[in-house]
């Protein structure tokens, strides 16, 4: 059927014929892609002056209005819009001379193996085997172990140095478990508000009502982050109704004071501290990942990637009706590690 | 003696050009410049070398080189922004002029980025810049990738620089988080904070790492000072080195090119370094930076300032971070809690561990085998400098596909949240979905994009036998209409004829010549299997023969040529 003289298949047929440009051809188009590459480069030329202007003569408080963005810093706009034009004159200049101007017939590089030819090969190998023979590393395995040996260890000082300087692991354990929530002297620390660290009573807390809330110790404490990151808690009234009739639900109202809870604010999934809190439904959601917690049922996992729930911190009021907590998390707060039930 | 060896001498100069007066006074100039620098380094044979070398000329070859100048540009403002950036998590009072924070305390890092957005001329826009051009960065080299991929050109002899690049892109990643980190403002800070999660997430060392990583507790005033280390020192000269190793890896094998008249597996065609790629490449760094900056002017991007200083406390609403890490925080929300369980007393957080730590070098370990994998199903072990057309290849572009795909969903689900407020859905149910959909939509893209790729591969081979569709219709004495096709010319035609199509590998025993089942006839046998996975559904380029039976079918083409024609090019593998 098909024609035996035909090849089986298509040959490369070579480099279609050049076709000219206007400028090539015509000394007037020529001329006037010229003029277009100069202008170019001479809005970049204006530009870049009116950077410098700009730089000197703007005061760097003035607010400008730009459509479609809205009121934004009338320096930033102009030193950017300069440099912008000065670049993208000399940009879009370089790229019309060469489509225009400069030769458009394509050239052809030959290709070659990338491999060596097998006599290159050969003498590589060759100049190898006759380096390490005059080397005598095969005839002298002293050498051999003991270089060998030197060489793979010569980098442990450097790893030993780094690993060991860069921080003291052996306290993790124990400060992971810690907070300024625990009593040290057998006195309750009272709860204080986040910000103003003025401690609470009760009978402030309002049902609905949340607060943001630290420690007293904060006061003392010489690494306010690193003390805030392990101890900040949210404090939550509900209607002692509220809570869930199961076992979580009665533990959770049981530390609690008259339906005040308070619960670790620090996120079990990675850390984000927690504090969306919906009244309607008694639910807390974190803004990281959306782990959602039921303050109902002690702060059960109710959707979301965190798989424990928020710790309690069980809550009293002292002599003076402020609330107080009597002792520090029953458990590790924030993300899990590996020995965190040891 | 003094006889031969002024006439060694003389020899010496013999070479030398005897000197036509140049053009002009500073050709002369330049000229004697450069003779200057030739006589000491010998330049002038590695410069006619490369100003000499060809590069083919296609849109998609500029993705890689946008990589490359945001990489310079980051480099560029990153210095400028080390001057006068303070990394320290000292705390102190805010003096400077943006009044919201005035008194505040607050890191010096954050101060002084404060002070770069406020107090320092022009501070604001380089800051933008470099954010921006970072962005960029992560962007094109992500498409560049993408590119590579889809056009086979990390096929022999190119895998090392398919791994070269994949480092380059996963350390990109990093170097990114760890900039994004430096300010030390609420944002960021909450970023780092899930990051001492993450590190904490790992078996066994994962407590002891976090706190020699931040030098004891979290936030610790040691992590801003390393992280900028990392920063600005060591990851930059990684960078800089791999890229440097990257590029002189494309010198050597020289550009690949698509297939096209003229363009062989043994040459390149296009333009030359000296002056037309010069002014090409050197006016697009331009392009770049220029566009950069003027977005930079424009598009306001990370407000520092409106978020204030970091304090582990304050609830940051809607925290996301900067897109490229954008899924691996969206597996974050999809691995369910029930991840993490108990092991002889110990905990292990798989629902935290698998997104966070294992996620990204498993990832890139899977992208930097792939040229590896298909080497060993195709068996194809020569040199390839011809680009595929995406199409030509349905399962490796399909599977490319589906990668993206997956990497989508991922990223989506990191905005579940914001999904599920404005369809007004339960973020339940968004998220339930999205768990579906990462296992579901790579094997339905998959399928979809084979089908694509198969159809566009019929069509071509429509185009080759029946020629193009001319718009002209004619009537025929008879009353029957037809449309006039044009026949391609040879030139356009090698377009879509200059492609290999190979047939799977046939199915071995598995057993050897002697019939026992052996180790190395199973090998072959799974080889095979892959072998017909990827090459079964496959349609071969037209030949001359079947160009001539169309021509003598008819001169004049039927309106309605049967769809699919050149279906019967589809061939099943046999099994024997
Ligand atoms: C090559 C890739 C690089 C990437 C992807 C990158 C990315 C980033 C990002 C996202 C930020 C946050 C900026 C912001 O405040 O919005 C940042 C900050 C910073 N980067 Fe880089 N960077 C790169 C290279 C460099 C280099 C080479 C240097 C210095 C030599 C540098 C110096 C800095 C400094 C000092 C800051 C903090 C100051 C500030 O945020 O205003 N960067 N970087
Ligand atoms: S940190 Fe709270 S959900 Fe991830």
């Amino acid at each position: 059927m098909s024609d035996p003289r035909l090849p089986a298949t298509f040959e490369n047929p070579g480099l279609p014929p050049h076709v000219h440009r206007a400028a090539d051809t015509d000394p007037r188009a020529a001329k006037r892609a010229e003029r277009q590459v100069a202008s170019l480069f001479t809005l970049s030329i204006l530009s870049t002056i009116g950077f410098v202007v700009s730089y000197f003569a703007v005061k760097s408080d003035t607010e400008a209005f730009i459509p479609f963005i809205g009121t934004t810093n009338l320096l930033n706009v102009l030193l950017g819009v300069f440099l912008a034009l000065a670049l993208l004159g000399i940009g879009f200049g370089a790229v019309h001379w060469a489509k225009t101007l400069m030769p458009d017939e394509e050239v052809v590089e030959e290709r070659h193996p990338i491999r060596s030819d097998d006599e290159t090969r050969a003498k590589a190998v060759g100049l190898l085997e006759a380096g390490a023979e005059s080397a005598q590393l095969n005839r002298r395995p002293l050498l051999k172990a003991t270089a060998g040996t030197a060489l793979g260890l010569f980098a442990l000082p450097l790893g030993v140095q780094l690993a060991g300087s860069l921080g003291n692991p052996t306290k993790a354990l124990d400060e992971l478990k810690s907070t300024i929530w625990d009593v040290k002297d057998g006195k309750p620390i009272r709860l204080v508000r986040d910000v103003e660290r003025t401690p609470i009573k009760a009978a402030d807390v309002s049902i609905g009502a949340v607060f943001h809330v630290l420690p007293e110790t904060i006061k003392e404490s010489h690494h306010v982050l690193e003390d805030k990151a392990k101890a900040a808690v949210l404090l939550m009234r509900l209607h002692p109704n509220d809570f869930a009739a199961d076992d979580l639900g009665k533990k959770a109202k049981s530390w609690g004071y008259e339906g005040i809870v308070a619960y670790s604010k620090i996120c079990t999934h990675v850390g984000c501290p927690v504090g969306l809190y919906e009244q309607q439904t008694h639910h807390l959601l974190c803004p990281c990942h959306q782990s959602t917690f039921d303050v109902t049922r002690d702060c059960e996992v109710i959707f979301g990637p965190a798989k424990r729930p928020l710790p309690q911190l069980k809550i009293t009021v002292d002599a003076e009706g402020y609330l107080v907590a009597p002792q520090g998390f029953a458990e590790p707060v924030g993300p899990s590690y590996w020995e965190r039930k040891k | 003696m003094s006889t031969a060896s002024s006439a060694r001498a003389a020899d010496l100069r013999a070479g030398d050009p005897k000197s036509s007066a140049p053009a002009s006074a500073s050709a002369k100039k330049a000229g004697a410049v450069a003779s200057w620098v030739d006589e000491r380094t010998g330049i002038a044979k590695g410069a006619s070398f490369m100003l000499k070398k060809v590069f083919p000329d296609h849109w998609s070859f500029m993705l890689g080189e946008v990589a490359m100048y945001s990489m310079i540009i980051c480099l560029l403002t990153g210095v400028f922004l080390s001057l006068w950036f303070i990394p320290s998590a000292g705390q102190i009072p805010y003096e400077g002029s943006y009044l919201p924070l005035k008194g505040i305390t607050m890191s010096e890092a954050y101060s002084s980025t404060l002070g770069i957005s406020f107090d320092v001329r022009g501070g604001l826009l380089i800051r933008q810049i470099h954010h921006w051009a970072a962005l960029m960065f992560v962007v094109s080299l992500s498409v560049h990738m993408f590119r590579v991929f889809f056009t086979g050109a990390f096929r022999k002899p190119r895998e090392i620089n398919w791994v070269i690049g994949t480092m380059l892109s996963m350390l990109a990643l990093i170097e990114g988080f760890a900039g994004y980190s430096l300010p030390d403002d609420l944002l960021s800070g909450t970023g780092l904070r899930a990051a001492e999660g993450f590190i904490r997430s790992v078996p066994i060392v994962g407590s002891y790492v976090s706190y020699m990583m931040f030098g004891g507790a979290f936030p610790g005033e040691a992590i801003i000072p390393r992280l900028y280390a990392v920063h600005v020192l060591l990851l930059p000269a990684v960078l800089i080195g791999l890229f440097t190793a990257h590029i002189i890896l494309v010198m050597v094998h020289k550009h690949t090119q698509y297939s096209g008249p003229g363009r062989t597996n043994e040459n390149v065609v296009g333009f030359p370094l000296m002056p037309v790629y010069t002014a090409k490449a050197g006016g697009f760094f331009f392009l770049v930076f220029g566009l950069l900056s003027l977005i930079s002017a424009l598009v306001t991007i990370n407000p520092i300032w409106a978020y204030g200083p970091y304090d582990p406390s304050p609830v940051t609403a809607g925290s996301q971070p900067d897109w490229y890490m954008g899924f691996a925080d969206g597996a974050l929300r999809l691995l369910p809690g029930w991840l993490e369980f108990e092991l002889f007393g110990f905990t292990l957080s798989l629902n935290v561990f698998l997104g966070a730590v294992l996620l990204i070098p498993v990832m890139y370990t899977i992208t930097g085998a792939y040229p590896f994998l298909e080497r060993w199903i195709t068996g194809d072990n020569r040199e390839h400098h011809i680009l595929d057309r995406p199409r030509n290849v349905p399962t490796r572009t399909a599977l490319g596909v589906a990668a993206i795909t997956s990497y989508l969903v991922l990223m989506f689900a990191a905005g579940n949240d914001i999904i599920a407020i404005r369809l007004q859905m339960s973020i339940n149910d968004i998220t339930r979905a999205f768990q579906v959909l990462f296992f579901v939509a790579p094997i339905l893209t998959f399928w979809v994009s084979r089908r694509i790729c198969l159809s566009l591969q019929r069509h071509d081979r429509d185009k080759v036998l029946h020629g193009r569709e001319s718009g002209t219709l004619v009537r025929t004495p008879d009353g029957q209409y037809y449309e006039v096709h044009e026949e391609l010319n040879e030139f356009d035609r090698w377009k879509l004829v200059g492609f290999e199509s190979p047939a799977p590998l046939a199915l071995p025993s598995g057993k050897d010549a002697n019939g026992v089942a052996s180790k190395d006839a199973k090998k072959e046998l799974r080889r095979a299997k892959w072998s017909k996975f990827f090459f079964t559904s496959r349609v071969e380029p037209v030949t001359p023969a079947e160009l001539a039976a169309a021509h003598h079918h008819g001169e004049h083409e039927a309106i309605e040529t049967p769809a699919g024609a050149g279906a019967h090019a589809i061939k099943q593998a046999k099994h024997d």
